[in-house]
């Protein structure tokens, strides 16, 4: 299977979008080379401007440069971009409707040595709940290509979430992304694992093991975790009578807090969170984090097992 | 004024080079790390603690005992080797850096590693922990002094200027702020990517006592701090000139070596370099 990080798709997208509209505008604040914005800074170093290492003014003159016309990406580190700049997010982008798409990299986990500092598990729930605030969390290199120009497109404030590993390329080039309607990758009647980011392939592959056993589980992509796809839950909750949410996130306030949301309000049926356990995470390699902090394909499926025995 | 003689300044030489050696050898075992902004600054950070600050590495939570906040975070291993070599834990630990379960985070983390003042990582915050510090010791009328460490990139930080503020506001005159003068940030020279220049003037008009000086310097760093001990009613910025990267020929003053470990032979390259 090829593997792609989803901020290499999104510096080569960038490009791309550069070249077919003149208002679109990057920001970055001095990690231009990790976020891959470098890219569109060499092609179109006009339209490119360094806010140096000051996340908050990076939002604010996004705000500026959006009421003045301009579409713009704004990149830093997730930790940065929804954790210091948080308010100007909120009061300078969501509160007014700025057309600033805010596309950070480096979430999660997977940041990997940096340590707990940089790994942000909090951001999807911070920006999910802000007013105005589009979010989407693309699985894969292909998605994410899809989802900025899907972006671009759908004027107002957006959140999109990238990685810094390489991870499974799992949609063919130009499958379906619509913002705000979940892929069903697979069908199942047993039970239904909705995943987001990286942890959507993860569960493909745990759907895989689990057929083995004649467990059969449908796998969800959520990439839009607001607006939410509530029909798909529900049809998932209805047709499965259990879900299975798994996030590079924490437990709280990110995709799992949304599917029970709606679940609870709508039908009510067993659901089991995966992510963070309401942990910092710390320093180690990628996929050893993933391991320790029990976000691996044996944990699917053996949370999947349990799941179903709450049936 | 304590005395300068040059037996001293030889000593400390040599420790910021025993120190620059653990940096290259834990950054090369880790595979991944800030090497740059580590070496340039080591002869700052073995001036404060093999020299000036007042700490009892069997007491790390001694309360009358000086403070230091690296306040550019990802000089980590700095920090560590410092920390090992004053006898805070066995230097052996050094090798488990950025290793899963390890003490030594990728960024400090006050909660995992005793000597470890403050978690820093995300720039900017450092120097307020330290203001907090410096007005703690004011309220309790201890005679601690604080000292902390910030990147001239860091510098661009909205943060950093509301601590200055606070600072001089409260007259924290037992507060020192090194300012790692060395010119690169991680896209570029600070002077192209947003320039925080001039700096003594910004920290003058904010109110603080500045000095300058060569940070590469043992002698000029001590006599610098020798000269701060004495400031009254004001903090103090040491704007320290530096070469990042300084020690190994083939990492000084290149940006791309800002956040990247040494590997292979350029292992065994700096290190022969640091042995002469
Ligand atoms: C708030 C925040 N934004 C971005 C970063 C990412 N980052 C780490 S080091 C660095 C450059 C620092 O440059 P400088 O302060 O000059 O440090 P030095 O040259 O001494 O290494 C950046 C942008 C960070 N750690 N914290
Ligand atoms: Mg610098």
């Amino acid at each position: 299977m090829d593997k792609q990080a989803t901020r290499d798709a999104y510096g080569k997208a960038l490009v791309e979008l550069g070249k077919q509209h003149q208002d679109v505008v990057v920001l970055d604040a001095d990690l231009s080379k990790s976020t891959k914005t470098a890219d569109f800074a060499r092609e179109f170093p006009e339209r490119f401007i360094n806010a140096g290492i000051a996340e908050q003014n990076m939002i604010g003159m996004a705000s500026g440069l959006a009421s003045a016309g301009k579409t713009v990406f704004a990149s830093t580190f997730a930790i940065f971009a929804t954790g210091r700049a948080f308010e100007a997010v909120r009061n300078s982008v969501a509160y007014s409707k700025m057309n600033v798409k805010i596309c950070a990299t480096h979430a999660g986990l997977t940041v990997g040595e940096d340590g707990g500092s940089h790994q942000s598990v909090e951001d999807i729930a911070l920006m999910r709940s802000v007013p105005n605030m589009t979010v989407v969390v693309p699985a894969d290199g292909v998605s994410t290509g899809r989802a900025l120009f899907a972006l671009y497109e759908s004027k107002g404030p957006a959140y999109l979430r990238l990685g810094r590993p390489a991870v499974p390329v799992i949609y063919a080039e130009g499958s379906p992304f619509e913002i705000g309607r979940a892929n069903v990758l697979r069908q199942g009647k047993d039970v239904a694992i909705i995943a987001c980011g990286i942890m959507v392939a993860k569960a493909l592959e745990a759907a895989e093991q689990l057929a083995e056993e004649n467990i059969q589980a449908a796998v969800v992509d959520m990439h839009t975790i607001k607006p939410l796809d509530e029909t798909v839950i529900l049809q998932m909750a209805t047709e499965t009578g259990a879900i299975l949410t798994v996030e590079e996130h924490s437990i709280i306030g990110g995709l799992g807090s949304a599917v029970c949301e709606t679940v609870c309000a709508h039908h009510p049926v067993p659901v089991m969170r995966m992510g963070v356990n309401d942990v910092f995470g710390q320093s180690g390699e990628p996929d050893q984090l993933l391991d320790y902090y029990g976000l691996n394909v044996e944990k699917i499926v053996q949370n999947v097992r349990d799941l179903l025995r709450k049936k | 004024m304590k005395q300068i003689d040059q037996q001293q300044v030889q000593r400390l030489q040599e420790k910021a080079r025993e120190v620059r050696r653990h940096i290259i050898a834990m950054l090369g075992q880790a595979g991944s790390g800030h090497t740059g902004g580590s070496l340039g600054a080591a002869d700052i950070v073995t001036a404060l603690y093999f020299w000036e600050m007042n700490i009892d590495p069997n007491q790390p939570d001694w309360a009358d005992r000086d403070r230091f906040v690296l306040s550019k975070g990802h000089a980590a291993p700095l920090l560590y080797a410092a920390l090992a070599e004053r006898g805070f834990f066995p230097v052996e630990q050094l090798q488990t850096l950025r290793k899963l379960g390890s003490p030594l985070q990728g960024h400090p983390d006050r909660s995992k590693l005793a000597g470890v003042e403050a978690s820093t990582g995300s720039l900017g915050q450092g120097i307020s922990w330290a203001v907090g510090m410096a007005l703690a010791g004011k309220m309790d009328r201890k005679d601690y002094r604080v000292y902390t460490l910030l990147g001239d990139g860091e510098l661009e930080e909205g943060m950093v200027w509301e601590a200055a503020m606070a600072a001089a506001h409260y007259r924290l005159d037992n507060l020192v702020a090194f300012i790692d003068f060395n010119g690169l940030q991680i896209d570029g020279p600070v002077k192209q990517v947003l320039s925080p220049l001039p700096i003594p003037g910004k920290f003058a008009a904010f109110g603080w006592e500045v000095l300058q000086i060569d940070g590469n310097d043992i002698r000029q760093i001590m006599e610098a701090l020798d000269c701060a001990r004495v400031v009254k009613g004001k903090p103090t910025a040491i704007v320290a000139r530096t070469i990042k990267g300084k020690g190994c020929s083939f990492i000084e003053n290149k940006v791309e070596w800002h956040g990247v470990a040494p590997k292979g032979d350029e292992i065994a390259r700096a290190l022969a370099e640091l042995d002469m």
